[in-house]
């Protein structure tokens, strides 16, 4: 199945995706990696304000390579390269991410171990294809604005207006189906197999 | 200015020189290679993912090595990187016995590391590792990493493999015990599948067994920049079908072709001991090379 989605998403947006399905984002994405899910979490934890909002929001494990095309007060940023990056060292931030913040939709790469229970009716983990990352900036039509530049620029968060942004393979969907932990068992057991 | 003619291979570029290599000119090049390596494939590379792609019949896995394809496409197109982790830069330099430079070669390819940084333009991911505070250019301390090697004759060949963090994470050493030569496969893939889908598989797996516990590195890091359509030995072959089987697949979603390639390389060691490390390289396997001083 394909889905083509606007954000910011809904849960009845995600809830009848299934694992493998593919989906396009038109809409606007943030960027976050290791550094702001820790500020996010920090500023959790003190009860401050965000300086943006996660309500229905698509979170991109990426760090962007990114070029300034003008400074000051008219700050402008271009995209040159933005590809997804591995997604398991967000894996122990995210059940309490997603336990403050109605994220709807975490788009990465290579999955993210022991997380589908904490995206159960509430999220969906999106594939996308490693290293890609010549052609996500194509999809990427605009870096909207910058928060946290202080963190260095992959570690910042970066608010992007995409378009028909994929193909994205939905990876662990709301019902906690799991295609890496499926593939990743049979793996082991294929091994098992071998070691007899 | 001396005199010089560029002749560029698939990866690899030659610069005759009709007279002492010129600081600039050195510079210059180096900045180009880096280029190149960030936007280009080796032709050996594309190949072996066009076949992976052909090969393959799982349709998620297909889309995902065809996304691949297509952003190589782009890379070359637009003339950006391949990759926005654009990596850190590793160098392989040999120098010949009779090659004269003239001048400090490395702080000129930390200057052309700078240069790139700032024009092609590569992220900066050089940091202090404790205090994670990024220098912003892409060189630090030991950083770019240069590994020089003496060699006879009047060239000088530089080598840039920039790495980037997913799959050099998923990289593994142990020292095994030396009873356990047959235990080396199994340490190859019980590091494969607990890396998964991590290192943005089609991987190609550089195998160092040997030396000593450093040296075992360096050498599964220079067997990835053997070239993917080198024969293969029979452990080679052996280790690489055992991988495939696994069923990890393209980005980890499943599928037939996990590595596109396994090269081993060894050296004598200890009697006492056994190092083993596999080097793990992601789908985009970039490496470029210039040869200063043209035929000996």
């Amino acid at each position: 199945m394909e889905h083509h989605l606007q954000t910011p998403l809904k849960i009845e947006d995600i809830e009848n995706l299934n694992a493998g399905d593919i989906v396009y984002i038109t809409g606007e994405i943030l960027t976050a990696r290791d550094e702001a899910h820790a500020r996010i979490l920090e500023i959790e934890e003190k009860g401050e304000e965000l300086p943006f909002s996660l309500e229905g929001a698509v979170v991109y494990h990426c760090g962007p390579l990114m070029q300034q095309t003008a400074k000051g007060e008219e700050e402008e940023w271009k995209v040159v390269s933005a590809g997804p990056t591995t997604s398991d060292r967000m894996s122990k931030m995210t059940p309490p991410l997603l336990k403050a913040h109605n994220v709807r939709a975490v788009i990465g790469k290579g999955g993210m171990k022991s997380v589908a229970s904490a995206l159960k009716d509430r999220c969906v983990y999106l594939a996308y294809t490693g290293g890609c990352a010549a052609l996500a900036a194509e999809l990427i039509k605009e870096v909207k604005t910058v928060h946290w530049l202080d963190l260095g620029m992959p570690e910042a968060v970066w608010v992007l207006r995409v378009q028909e942004f994929g193909p994205l393979i939905v990876g662990i969907d709301t019902k906690g189906k799991d295609i890496f932990a499926e593939v990743r068992e049979k793996a082991e057991k294929v091994l098992e197999g071998m070691q007899k | 200015m001396p005199f010089f003619i560029k002749i560029h291979f698939s990866n690899i570029m030659v610069i005759f020189l009709s007279s002492k290599l010129n600081r600039e000119t050195f510079i210059r090049s180096i900045a180009d290679l880096l280029r190149k390596a960030e936007i280009e494939l080796p032709d050996d590379v594309l190949d072996a993912l066009r076949n992976a792609e052909a090969r393959e019949e799982n349709p998620v896995a297909k889309s995902q090595l065809q996304a691949i394809l297509k952003n190589t496409e782009i890379a070359k197109n637009h003339g950006v990187p391949m990759c926005q982790d654009t990596g850190i830069q590793i160098f392989f330099a040999e120098l010949g016995s009779e090659f004269q430079p003239g001048f400090d070669l490395e702080a000129a390819i930390r200057e052309a590391v700078v240069l790139a940084t700032a024009e092609i333009p590569l992220r900066p991911n050089a940091v202090d590792p404790l205090t994670r505070k990024n220098s912003g250019d892409n060189t630090g301390v030991g950083i770019p990493d240069i590994h020089w090697k003496l060699v006879p004759g009047k060239q000088l060949k530089i080598t840039v493999a920039p790495k980037g963090a997913g799959s050099e994470n998923m990289s593994a050493l142990r020292m095994l015990n030396p009873t356990e030569v047959g235990s080396i496969k199994n340490f190859v893939l019980e590091t494969v599948v607990n890396a998964g889908g991590m290192p943005c598989p089609p991987l190609t797996l550089g195998v160092g067994i040997g030396g000593s516990f450093d040296k075992a590195a360096r050498l599964a890091k220079e067997a990835l920049l053997e070239p993917l359509d080198t024969r293969m030995s029979s452990f080679e072959k052996e280790i690489l079908e055992a991988v495939n089987a696994l069923g990890i697949g393209c980005m980890g979603l499943g599928g037939s072709t996990t590595a596109l390639a396994v090269h081993v390389k060894t050296a004598h060691c200890h009697t006492a001991s056994l190092p083993v490390a596999i080097n793990i390289q992601c789908w985009a396997n970039r490496h470029a090379s210039v040869v200063f001083g043209g035929e000996e």
